[in-house]
């Protein structure tokens, strides 16, 4: 037993107070209250669209930086994560190119067309 | 690596082409399971990301109007339909998943076995919750008349981007709860603390493995964040 709490205090790992992850928890909470109210109210249009966004990236960089302890990570690791989603984005902006073009078509042969 | 060799590696913007660099440990005094699980996760961001962008490009590209998601999945309550209810509650449900497992990780690294075993099992039954609820929401739609091919709300698309992207995170969240089960009933039996070597492994297991169970229950909730966001509000 003493030769157990002896090994543990010599590899004890960095933890945190419990105040950060209760914070993080209402936080989440408000912020998820919030894009419900959102819909809640029927805005409507870009209105809309920002505030989902704000309160979706706030979320997701709460989760990201807290919970999952990236916050405190060493930063090559925080980098070879977080590079890589430049390459989603440039995705999602290639296929909204694509889905107005295809949608431009579509109008002219199926809509037009009858 | 000990937290005084690291501590003497270049920090900041340099510590990055210093550490891939390096020679045979890129990410320094990361536990290599948990550098593994980040990369899956990462792996799994792409396959989340193809398919919400697909039903960005699906709902883009469709001339018959989209169903509006907030009277779809709005839910009688006595009487008076409320949007996204449900959903609503799945959200939280999840959210408060990800704050007990949080816990469970803090309590795992200060080696409170009971704690820890407790909070995991919250999890795990906040997770099974979730998973409840989807399943009703899934034959309440199904009895509506909503399939992969056609839908009464409008564009048929709808109901096969729907079955397939909550379909796929159902499938991680259920995945979830089974290892959160298995890994309650590991650490209640205290193998972290008497460094037991695993079913599948002949390492000694420790609390690290805590973490990185938490890394992807974290994972299924931030997936979440972003269908809630793109699939139900939009």
């Amino acid at each position: 037993m003493t030769d157990n709490t002896e090994i543990n205090k010599e590899k004890k790992t960095t933890t945190h107070k419990i105040g950060i992850y209760l914070w993080i928890w209402g936080l989440l909470f408000v912020l998820s209250f919030f894009s419900y109210m959102v819909d809640w109210y029927q805005f409507q249009g870009l209105l809309r669209w920002t505030l989902i966004l704000f309160f979706m990236f706030l979320k997701a960089g709460l989760i990201m930086a807290f919970f999952m302890h990236l916050f405190w990570e060493r930063y090559t690791l925080v980098n070879v994560l977080l590079w890589p989603m430049t390459a989603i984005a440039c995705f999602v902006g290639l296929m909204v190119a694509e889905g107005k073009y295809t949608v431009f078509t579509r109008f002219i042969y199926f809509v037009l067309g009858e | 690596m000990d937290q005084s060799s690291i501590s003497k590696l270049p920090k900041g913007w340099k510590s990055v082409p210093s550490d891939l660099g390096s020679d045979q440990t890129a990410f320094k005094g990361v536990q290599w399971g948990k550098a593994m699980m980040w990369i899956f996760l990462l792996s799994d961001t792409f396959i989340f990301s193809c398919f919400l962008i697909s039903y960005m490009k699906g709902r883009a590209s469709t001339v018959v109007e989209w169903p509006n998601p907030s009277e779809v999945f709005a839910l009688d309550f006595m009487g008076v339909p409320v949007p996204l209810l449900l959903i609503a509650i799945m959200t939280f449900v999840l959210i408060t998943s990800s704050g007990t497992m949080a816990l469970a990780v803090k309590y795992g690294y200060e080696k409170n076995r009971k704690m820890c075993g407790w909070f995991i099992l919250f999890t795990a039954l906040g997770g099974l919750t979730f998973v409840g609820m989807q399943a009703f929401e899934w034959s309440k739609l199904i009895h509506e008349g909503v399939r992969p091919w056609e839908n009464p709300f409008g564009a048929g698309q709808f109901g096969s981007y729907f079955f397939m992207i909550t379909g796929f995170h159902g499938t991680h969240v259920s995945i979830g709860v089974i290892f959160l089960f298995i890994f309650a009933r590991k650490v209640f039996r205290g193998d972290f603390d008497t460094g037991k070597r695993g079913y599948f492994t002949t390492m000694k297991s420790d609390y690290v493995a805590i973490e990185i169970l938490g890394l992807y229950w974290h994972f299924v909730d931030l997936v979440w964040v972003f269908i809630f966001a793109f699939f139900y509000l939009w």
